[in-house]
C-alpha cells in the first residue's frame, strides 16, 4: 500500500510562509487516503474473529472505498452506509466502492451525512451480531474502537519519528499539524509525540462558514461535554441534549462529535484544537496545487490553512499531513476555481 | 413500596408493558395515551422521551421520535405535562430513552424530577451497566428510582448474573439481535434463548421486549418470562388525527386476546 509515505520537503510552499514546512504524504497511499491503514488492520481482525461480512459507514467516501478494497482483497462481503447528501457530493468514490463489489446502501435520516451514516451501521451491527464485523473509519464509536483505530494510525508518527531527522536533520519536528473530524489522521500524526512537549501539536476543525455561523463541524469551539454512538465526548447538541447537524464543505469533517482521545488531549491542553472555515480551506488547496503540484483532499486542506493563521519562525519544522487527496473533491474545486484563482491568490 | 415490585409481587397473569413516545402523534398527547392505556388494562407503561439518534430503534420509534422532535418535546415539557399523572393513574410509570438528554438535564435533577412525578423507574439502552453502577446507582438510589438494564441474546452468562445483581424491578430481555419493531413469530433459537435465561433463575423477574408485536408472541413471552413488552405496534396504531382512545382499547384486548 506504499508504507512509509514520504514525508515531503515543500520548498514552495516553504517560502511562501517563510518556515520549513514538510508534509506528510498520506495521499499517496493506495485508495488514496490515510484510511486504509485502518481497514488493512481491521480485516485482519475480522479474518481472525471468524467473521463473513463487513460494514462501515463513510463520509467523504475514503473510509468506504478503503473498506471495499479490503474486503475484496480478502473476499468478503462488503456493505457501506452513506448518507444520500455525501453520496451526491463525492459521486466518484460511490463508483469506485460500487466497482470494488461493495453494496451502498444510501441513508436517508437525519442531515444525510455521516452522523446518519453511523447511525444505520450500528442499527446493522445490533441486528448482525454474529457473522459481521464493523470497520469503524475513526477514532469514535463504543470502546475498544477509538483505542483500536488510534493504535493503527499510529503508523503515520511511528514513520516521522525516523523521517524528521532523515529529511530535515533536527531530531523532532516543532509543530504537527493535522485536520479533525472524528480524529483518526490526528491522532495517527500525533501517537509517537505525546509525551514529546517540545512537539506543538495541532487539531484543525472544520469552521464551516464561521462557528457564530450555526453552520460548523467545529465540535471544540461550539460543544459540550455528551454521548453519542457510545463514547462520551465533545459534542455539538442543543440544551435539550438533542445532537445538531453539522455542517462542513468537506463530507470527511461533517461529524457532530469528535474521538474522545481528543476531547482528552484538549482538557489536559497538549494538543491545540482551532478551526478554519470553508473559503480558507478552499484557498489553501489552491495554494498547495499551485505551489507544489499536488491536489489535497477537502479535509486536509483545513490542516494547511492553519499555516496561514500562525506566525511559524524560519527555522521551524513544521510537518502538516495530507490525510488524503483531492481526486473525489473535483465538483467542488471546480466550482470554485475561477473566483478563488483570480481574487484570492494573486 | 416502588409500583413496579408491587405488580410483580401482586399480578398473577401475564404483565403487559406498553411504550409509547411522548410528544407523538401530538405534543399534548402524553397523558391522554396513558390514562388510556391505565383505562384498557395495561399493566406498566414506558414512555418514551425522544432523541435525535435513537441507535437501538427500528423505523416506527425512529419516526415518532423525531415528529415528537419537530413537535417540541424536551424533558422539562415531559415533566411538566407528568405533574398530575398521579391523580388518576396507578400503574407502574417509566421512562425509556437515551443517556445524553438525561445527561444535559443533570442525572440528580432527573431523578428529582422523576420522583416529584411518580415516575418508578427508567430504561437508557445506551447507559452500560458498568457505567451505572460507578456513576450513577447512589444517585438512583436516593431516589428509589429503578434503572432497568437490559440482556440480549448475545449477553454471557456472566453478563446477565451481574446485570441481575445490579437491577432492581425487573431485567429486560431483549428477545432477538435488533433493533425494536416487529418481526412476526419466535425461531427455535429465540425460544431456546428464553429457555436458558429462565433456567438461570435470576433473582429479579424478567420482561421481553423487541419483537412483540401481536397476540402470540406476547401469550409467548408469558410462557417464559413473566410478561412482555410492546412498542412500535403500539406506536403504528396512534394516528395523528385519529380516535386514540378507541383504537388503544380495540389494540389492548387484541394483544391480550
Amino acid at each position: 500500500m506504499g508504507r512509509p509515505s514520504p514525508l515531503y520537503f515543500a520548498s514552495r510552499l516553504s517560502d511562501f510562509y517563510n518556515t520549513r514546512i514538510y508534509l506528510k504524504r498520506e495521499d499517496l497511499n493506495h485508495t488514496g487516503a490515510h484510511k486504509i491503514n485502518n481497514t488493512v488492520g481491521q480485516i485482519l481482525i475480522a479474518k481472525r474473529l471468524d467473521k463473513s461480512r463487513i460494514i462501515a459507514e463513510t463520509g467523504a467516501g475514503q473510509h468506504g472505498v478503503a473498506t471495499a478494497t479490503v474486503c475484496a482483497l480478502m473476499g468478503m462481503k462488503c456493505i457501506v452506509y452513506m448518507g444520500q447528501t455525501d453520496i451526491k457530493r463525492q459521486s466518484p468514490n460511490v463508483l469506485r466502492m460500487k466497482m470494488l463489489g461493495a453494496e451502498v446502501v444510501p441513508v436517508t435520516s437525519g442531515n444525510k451525512t455521516l452522523k446518519d451514516a453511523t447511525n444505520e451501521a450500528i442499527r446493522d451491527w445490533i441486528s448482525n451480531p454474529i457473522d459481521t464485523h464493523y470497520i469503524i473509519g475513526s477514532v469514535v464509536g463504543p470502546h475498544p474502537y477509538p483505542d483500536l483505530v488510534a493504535r493503527l494510525q499510529s503508523v503515520i508518527s511511528e514513520e516521522m519519528k525516523f523521517q524528521v531527522k532523515e529529511v530535515s536533520g533536527k531530531d523532532d519536528p516543532d509543530y504537527i499539524i493535522a485536520c479533525v473530524g472524528g480524529g483518526s489522521n490526528a491522532i495517527g500524526s500525533f501517537y509517537h509525540y505525546l509525551d514529546n512537549e517540545q512537539v506543538k501539536l495541532i487539531a484543525v476543525e472544520a469552521g464551516g462558514k464561521g462557528i457564530e455561523s450555526g453552520e460548523t463541524a467545529a465540535t471544540m469551539a461550539t460543544g459540550r461535554p455528551g454521548v453519542i454512538h457510545g463514547s462520551k465526548t465533545m459534542l455539538m447538541q442543543t440544551d435539550d441534549g438533542q445532537i445538531t447537524e453539522p455542517y462542513s464543505i468537506s463530507a470527511g469533517l461533517d461529524y457532530p462529535g469528535i474521538g474522545p482521545v481528543h476531547s482528552y488531549l484538549h482538557k489536559i491542553k497538549r494538543v491545540v484544537f482551532d478551526n478554519v472555515n470553508d473559503d480558507e480551506a478552499l484557498e489553501a488547496a489552491f495554494r498547495l496545487t499551485r505551489l507544489e503540484g499536488i491536489v489535497p483532499a477537502l479535509e486536509s486542506a483545513h490542516a494547511l490553512a492553519w499555516l496561514g493563521k500562525h506566525q511559524f519562525r524560519k527555522n521551524d519544522v513544521v510537518i502538516v499531513t495530507i490525510s488524503g487527496r483531492g481526486d473525489k473533491d473535483m465538483d467542488t474545486y471546480n466550482k470554485y476555481m475561477g473566483e478563488i484563482v483570480s481574487r484570492r491568490l494573486r | 413500596m416502588n409500583r413496579i415490585d408491587k405488580l410483580f409481587r401482586e399480578k398473577k397473569g401475564t404483565i403487559l408493558s406498553v411504550y409509547f413516545t411522548a410528544g407523538y402523534p401530538r405534543l399534548d398527547s402524553t397523558a391522554g395515551i396513558i390514562e388510556a392505556l391505565a383505562d384498557a388494562g395495561a399493566d406498566m407503561i414506558e414512555i418514551g422521551m425522544p432523541f435525535s439518534d435513537p441507535v437501538a430503534d427500528g423505523p416506527v420509534i425512529q419516526y415518532s421520535s423525531e415528529m415528537a422532535l419537530r413537535n417540541g418535546m424536551n424533558l422539562k415539557l415531559l415533566f411538566d405535562q407528568l405533574s398530575e399523572i398521579r391523580d388518576d393513574v396507578k400503574i407502574p410509570l417509566l421512562l425509556m430513552g437515551y443517556l445524553n438528554p438525561v445527561m444535559q438535564f443533570g442525572v440528580e435533577n432527573f431523578c428529582r424530577e422523576c420522583t416529584r412525578t411518580g415516575i418508578d423507574g427508567v430504561i437508557l439502552p445506551d447507559l452500560p451497566p458498568i457505567v451505572y453502577k460507578e456513576e450513577y446507582f447512589s444517585i438512583f438510589n436516593v431516589y428509589d428510582l429503578y434503572n432497568i438494564l437490559l440482556i440480549s441474546p448475545q449477553s454471557s452468562v456472566e453478563r446477565i448474573t451481574a446485570i441481575d445483581k445490579i437491577s432492581r424491578g425487573f431485567v429486560y430481555m431483549v428477545s432477538s439481535s435488533s433493533v425494536t419493531g416487529s418481526k412476526g413469530n419466535f425461531s427455535d433459537d429465540q425460544i431456546s434463548y428464553f429457555k436458558r435465561v429462565s433456567e438461570m433463575k435470576l433473582r429479579n423477574p424478567v420482561l421481553i421486549g423487541f419483537g412483540i408485536s401481536n397476540h402470540e408472541t406476547f401469550i409467548d413471552a408469558g410462557k417464559f418470562a413473566r410478561g412482555g413488552i410492546i412498542g412500535s405496534a403500539f406506536v403504528n396504531i396512534l394516528e395523528q388525527d385519529g380516535n386514540d382512545f378507541e383504537n388503544i382499547n380495540q389494540f389492548i384486548k387484541e394483544i391480550r386476546g
